[in-house]
């Protein structure tokens, strides 16, 4: 997506200055109670047209997830999981999957390209892709393997949490086509308590490892779940559950790159300061030889 | 002025290519690795364009250094008069140079340049397929790339610094560019700086 709101930029990647944030918006959050969706896919559908996204045809791989996988044209994919977690009791369950839009994005960190990709204050994340260079560190960056290169422009793409609708007080897409009320959006907070009602109800119903997914490990997401198996959320389709940036990414884009920058404008400096200190070695008897 | 030849013309211009490329390949690698250096992708039209030669600049050089590697790994070839030069180094580098046992081709300094940059640029040639987009990138899985990624960034900063070691001791030991621009060195300056592979050379000649 392009940025339509300039003014309220919290992170900008690859950027060591502070980005302009005169503006707060709301902390908002997007709200996917797993235990209300029918897994008609209104959501996906809706996620195409207002984007205007059209996916090339697939091929059935056995399961209703369609497309199999999340791609440049598709942001956002329905996965079923049938899981037996009480013998004999097969639940179905659906999980909509696409960017979490995390506090602290690992994509974000790991982009090498200023302004790439931000950050608004409201917590959405989002590509600027025309500043991508299409490098994939936002792949390597991210904890839940979303963001996807096209083949076509060699460009990242990933759910944009409808920033452009956002931006004008709309809601995004998905909330908006999804007939149950499984999803909704408003500020991160009402959310939250939202949540709570339902993980309450949840568990009078029996689910008592019913939770919302808001993992600590990222900072907490703009995109929770409402899960009826909160305790493993591995079932729903492998969704991680402790999600953070891999150590190796911490260092990586961390610690490592000023010291780095250090150690290298450093040896440039010692080996001239050792020159002028201690002076060339030169050959004595050149004359005569 | 007597002359040795140090090295063959095809030896010195497959040098000067590896350095070429080594530059390259350094400017368009650090853009990515610190914000403050993005500016280098300028040099290349862009970051998108420094994103796509990098990898060709770097494959480039590992391949051409690949050759100088075999010719030169016996050379290098660490021995216990090494050690006892390196044990030494530290006098040299205070401006001390007659404290130094006589060397031959290669001094202890040298060979480990050699080594430090030849097992850079190994890792470098390895982990750069693990994350080149679009071509590899996908064959291998994300925690590989991630290791990758680490792994290229580590042996990218050796290989600087090592480079930095080595064209600094070329500015600072008078007389030894000329091995490369020319390929000859002064009689006096191989019977100084590097006195067994002077014997070595005109020992022949008798």
């Amino acid at each position: 997506m392009s940025s339509l709101q300039s003014l309220d930029i919290a992170k900008r990647s690859a950027t060591t200055t502070p980005s302009p944030q005169a503006r707060h918006g709301a902390e908002i959050a997007k709200l996917i109670d797993v235990s209300s969706c029918i897994g008609c896919k209104a959501c996906q559908v809706a996620c195409m047209q207002w984007n205007d996204l059209r996916d090339d045809v697939g091929e059935n791989a056995g399961s209703y997830d369609n497309p199999r996988d999340l791609t440049p044209q598709s942001w956002t994919v329905m996965r079923y999981s049938e899981v037996e977690v009480v013998e004999n009791k097969l639940e179905w369950l659906i999980r909509k999957d696409g960017c979490m839009h995390c506090e602290d994005p690992g994509c974000l960190k790991s982009c090498p390209a200023p302004g790439a990709i931000v950050q608004y204050t409201n917590g959405i994340v989002d590509f600027i892709s025309e500043h991508c260079i299409g490098c994939g560190n936002c792949v390597t960056g991210c904890p839940f393997d979303v963001p996807r290169i096209s083949k076509v422009d060699s460009k990242a793409y990933k759910c944009s949490l409808c920033s452009d609708r956002v931006g004008v007080g709309l809601e995004p897409a998905c909330v908006k086509a999804c007939p149950t009320g499984a999803i909704r959006f408003g500020a991160k907070e009402d959310m939250l308590d939202f949540g709570a009602e339902r993980v309450a109800d949840l568990k009078e119903r029996g689910y008592e490892q019913a939770g919302v997914y808001d993992p600590p490990g990222v900072g907490g997401t703009h995109v929770v779940y409402v899960l009826q198996h909160a305790d493993k959320p591995e079932l729903y389709h492998g969704l991680p559950a402790d999600p953070k940036i891999s150590p190796l990414v911490s260092l990586w884009k961390g610690v490592a790159k000023p010291l780095a920058v250090a150690a290298m404008i450093g040896a440039v400096f010692a080996g001239f300061f050792h020159y002028m200190k201690v002076g060339p070695i030169e050959t004595k008897d050149e004359a005569e030889s | 002025m007597k002359l040795l030849q140090r090295y063959q013309d095809g030896d010195r211009m497959r040098h000067w290519l590896v350095a070429l490329l080594f530059f390259m390949a350094a400017f368009s690698g650090l853009a990515f690795f610190h914000p403050a250096l993005y500016f280098f992708t300028a040099l290349f039209g862009g970051g998108a364009w420094a994103r796509i030669l990098h990898p060709f600049f770097g494959l480039a050089m590992a391949l051409i250094f690949a050759g100088l590697f075999f010719k030169l790994r016996h050379e290098n070839r660490m021995t216990d008069a090494d050690r006892a030069w390196r044990a030494r180094a530290g006098q040299l580098l205070r401006g001390d140079k007659g404290a130094m046992p006589p060397v031959g081709k290669y001094n202890a300094g040298q060979k480990m340049v050699f080594w430090l940059l030849s097992s850079c640029l190994l890792l470098l040639f390895i982990t750069g397929f693990m994350f080149w987009q679009p071509w590899f990138a996908n064959a291998f899985p994300i925690l590989l790339r991630r290791i990758g990624v680490l792994v290229h960034a580590a042996s990218a900063v050796g290989l600087i610094l090592g480079v930095i070691v080595h064209v600094y001791a070329a500015i600072w030991v008078k007389g030894t560019l000329r091995a490369m621009t020319r390929g000859t060195v002064t009689e006096a300056w191989a019977r100084q700086n590097h006195a067994l592979w002077y014997q070595d050379m005109t020992r022949l000649r008798k």
